[in-house]
């Protein structure tokens, strides 16, 4: 029950103050919202009265605390460019949120068994050849990955048309096949990274005493390493997940642009460069949420495998 | 290890594209027969789709836009009494003929018989003179939503096909601020679902992500050929080209010569003039640019059609003044060649106004417009010749607007300025000194009274020295170095081989009722 109360107040803690760095963040550059919307149509006199109009003249703090009580009582507030700042996320943040998702599973899809194989099978020459092929992979960033991806399966084999993402309520399945593309993207180099990972944590796990003399006692090594090294070497690799998940949240950004993707990182991106400080700031509470309860959830499962993390903090 | 890891990625890859095929073709069925699957897509006979690098207003009620590129999308959908041709006419259109009395201050228009607006209610006197005097409201000291409607003393219905518009003074190029949509007077909902008298209805929006339009069955004019228009939004340039490459995308204006050099066969690249003046715009009141020479020796160290060359391909017109070519009747050709590169000249002026180590200069661009930024870096090596010292500063579009535009606050920049009506005065009246548009401080007492005339000569109506005193206005600028003069940029559009029809225009607007499958 502590342990609940005090995760809760430093989720709080957190998000509040990722909310007040965005806010802060844009008093610090120039241009503002209403120079943006008036554009070359902008004169001083034109630009008073709107800023005025959207109450921007008001001191820093008020906006702050304006912008934050509306938030609070569910209440996003309204776009700079066009509509309530909740009827914009409702539309893009299912599919930021698939194809996180997706690039998620399919991390652990691939990275799990290849990791485990890497470590069973550790001959030297192939050790040398998984090194390179995996620096090389995690090398790669995905936005260059989504242009090899959709040089090779748009353009050469027409598997999807790439700018042509159908929406989800136009055609989900489609949506679907659509977004596999740069979910591979971004899934790629997680793969390579959790694969070094878990090969590194298992091999130290398995130099450790309890597993020589389980082996000298007769076990065969296999045994040995999914029945004790492997429940072992999880809780590590459960944190590094959790990381994964917002590097994919952040490579997602990036990613939306190479494929045109409706979500929420290219509103961000045209947000921050319309000056709306409203949807940027909600977009920002969201992926900050989203990465919190990300790092809380692989906490809760670290403390199942193992009870004595739990024990030790209660 | 690696052959396993890449069997496994190519295993699960074919797995999904087996399950993923059905959704493909289905998605197919719904959206007219585009095939997903062919080797070169072809574009549905009376349906495509369109490139946009940015989302439209938040509002598209056209007597509220600001931005160019809503205006250049929604040309399709709204119409004035008088509409711009491809040529830089004017030709009636909500009206069918129109009167000027001899003293320029009494307009009479006849309305067309059989306009009707999207919603099927036909146009009235009512709807014509709500439209205009909405756009000349000037109360409580706004500034009129069209400038040029402070003109207007009265807008009359004399009887239920005829409009009278009377001016407080004969203003020659008043008809040109009468492409102003004429809108419904009693609907409401115009920023969310438009409705006009043109040839393309508005359908739907889904903001940040696409516009669709569909042919108005009920124009009055020559119907369109396609019955579907669909303007999809990549803020991504790159991705834009690899939507054409995959079909998703069929026509795309504003490439620049990278991009359209990417497309290969499937597509041919027209080109046009962006009409608008990019140059190196120098603010006239800082140090040391408020000196003539100094700006003259600007000139001289530049070599235009090396910009050209360089940062455009070639595809760049030549300018020497703010005015552009497709302004046929006031263009002044002959100063465009006022300043030729000349270093020594240049290296003298410089000696002359004390600087004969040359001096830093700051050029601040836009970051978003790659075709400034390219032709600012061709400026930096030019400018290195005479001892200039240059250095680029890139800012984003909302930066730009506020610290160089509205604040002034810079030394110089690369950008295009363009007109937003087909009058003289858009790109001359900048200039005047303290008019709140002129962001270069240019101060000239000489300028400001031929402006001056030029407004009381189209006041009486005399266009032969209009013409004569809009040229005069361009030989100042470029006899004062207002600015370094450099090009009308070349505007590349990308249209899918098998459809044709596409026509520039003198301003900025993208015409899709000409464009067929051919």
């Amino acid at each position: 029950m502590k342990y609940a109360a005090k995760k809760l107040a430093a989720l709080l803690a957190t998000m509040l103050a990722v909310s007040f760095l965005a806010f802060a963040a844009f008093q610090v550059v120039a241009g503002d919202p209403a120079t943006d919307r008036l554009g070359t149509e902008a004169t001083p006199q034109r630009v008073a009265e709107l800023r005025h109009e959207m109450g921007l003249d008001r001191p820093f703090l008020v906006q702050y605390g304006s912008w934050l009580g509306g938030f609070v009582t569910g209440d996003p507030g309204q776009s700079y460019s066009g509509g309530p700042v909740a009827d914009l996320l409702s539309a893009r943040l299912p599919v930021t949120l698939t194809l996180s998702l997706m690039a998620f599973a399919l991390t652990l899809a691939l990275a799990l068994p290849l990791g485990l194989r890497s470590v069973r099978r550790g001959g030297r020459l192939e050790g040398a050849v998984n090194t390179v092929a995996n620096q090389f992979l995690m090398a790669l960033p995905p936005f260059f990955t989504g242009i090899l991806l959709t040089w090779l399966f748009s353009i050469l084999l027409h598997w999807f048309r790439h700018g042509a993402f159908p929406g989800f309520g136009a055609d989900v399945g489609g949506s679907l096949w659509y977004l596999l593309f740069p979910a591979v993207a971004l899934a790629i180099p997680r793969v390579a990274q959790t694969v070094r990972m878990l090969r590194s944590t298992v091999l130290a796990e398995m130099d450790k005493d309890y597993v020589r003399t389980a082996i000298a006692r007769g076990n065969d090594r296999s045994g040995v390493l999914y029945r004790h090294v492997l429940k072992n070497s999880l809780v590590p690799v459960v944190t590094f997940l959790a990381q994964t998940m917002a590097e994919i949240v952040a490579g997602s950004i990036v990613v939306e642009q190479v494929f045109n993707l409706p979500g929420l990182g290219r509103l961000l991106l045209t947000s921050i460069s319309g000056r709306d400080y409203p949807t940027v700031q909600a977009i920002v509470v969201i992926l900050a949420l989203w990465v919190v309860l990300a790092n809380t959830a692989a906490d809760l499962i670290n403390r199942f495998i193992d009870p004595r993390l739990g024990g030790a903090r209660t | 290890m690696k052959q396993r890891i890449l069997a496994g990625f190519l295993a699960t890859l074919l797995c999904a594209a087996l399950s993923g095929c059905g959704g493909g073709s289905s998605a197919s069925g719904s959206t007219g027969g585009q095939s997903t699957g062919g080797n070169s897509p072809v574009p549905a006979a009376d349906s495509i789709t369109v490139g946009i690098s940015q989302d439209l207003d938040e509002s598209l009620d056209p007597h509220l836009t600001v931005s160019a590129g809503t205006r250049e999308v929604m040309f399709n959908v709204f119409e004035g009494l008088v509409k711009p041709t491809p040529d830089g006419d004017l030709i009636d259109a909500v009206a069918s003929h129109h009167e000027v009395s001899a003293d320029g201050t009494v307009y009479t228009f006849t309305l067309r018989e059989g306009v009707t607006f999207h919603n099927g209610a036909a146009v009235s006197v009512d709807d014509v003179v709500w439209s205009i005097e909405r756009c000349a409201d000037a109360d409580e000291g706004k500034s009129p939503l069209v400038e040029a409607f402070s003109a207007i003393q009265s807008v009359k219905a004399t009887d239920e096909k005829t409009v009278v518009i009377t001016l407080n003074t004969a203003e020659s190029e008043f008809l040109a601020s009468l492409t102003t949509a004429i809108l419904p007077k009693d609907y409401d909902a115009q920023a969310t679902a438009p409705v006009g008298t043109g040839p393309f209805k508005f359908i739907s929006r889904v903001a940040g992500d696409s516009i669709a339009l569909e042919r108005f069955d009920g124009y009055w004019g020559e119907k369109p050929a396609l019955k579907n228009v669909t303007f999809k939004i990549f803020e991504s340039g790159d991705a834009m080209v690899l939507a054409l490459q995959s079909g998703a995308l069929d026509l795309c204006a504003h490439l620049t010569p990278t991009q359209a050099a990417q497309l290969g066969d499937g597509f041919q690249v027209l080109n046009g003039t962006m009409n608008l003046v990019q140059a190196l715009y120098l603010n006239n009141a800082v140090k040391p640019l408020d000196d003539l020479r100094v700006r003259q020796a600007l000139c001289y160290a530049v070599d235009k059609q090396q910009v050209i060359d360089l940062a455009g391909d070639g595809t760049g017109k030549p300018l020497g003044s703010s005015m552009y070519p497709a302004f046929a009747k006031y263009f002044d050709d002959s100063v465009t060649d006022y300043y030729t590169q000349n270093l020594e000249k240049a290296k003298t002026l410089l000696a002359e106004a004390g600087y004969p180590n040359g001096f830093d200069l700051t050029i601040t661009v836009p970051s978003n417009y790659q075709p400034h930024v390219d032709t600012a870096q061709v400026l930096v090596e030019q400018l290195k010749a005479v001892g200039v010292n240059a250095k680029i500063e890139l800012v984003d579009w909302s930066t730009w607007v506020s610290r160089v535009y509205t604040d002034r606050n810079y030394q110089s920049t690369v950008v295009g300025v363009d007109a937003s009506s087909m009058t003289g005065r858009a790109m001359l009246e900048r200039f005047t000194s303290g008019y709140g548009k002129n962001f270069v401080n240019y101060a000239n007492a000489e300028y400001d009274a031929l402006f001056k005339q030029a407004q009381l000569v189209s006041g009486a109506g005399d266009d032969a020295e209009l013409v004569n005193l809009y040229k005069q206005l361009q030989e100042n600028l470029a006899a004062n170095a207002a600015n370094v003069y450099l090009q009308d940029l070349g505007d590349l559009v990308a249209v899918r081989a098998g459809l044709d029809g596409y026509r520039f225009y003198p301003i900025y607007v993208m015409d899709l009722s000409g464009v067929k499958a051919g």
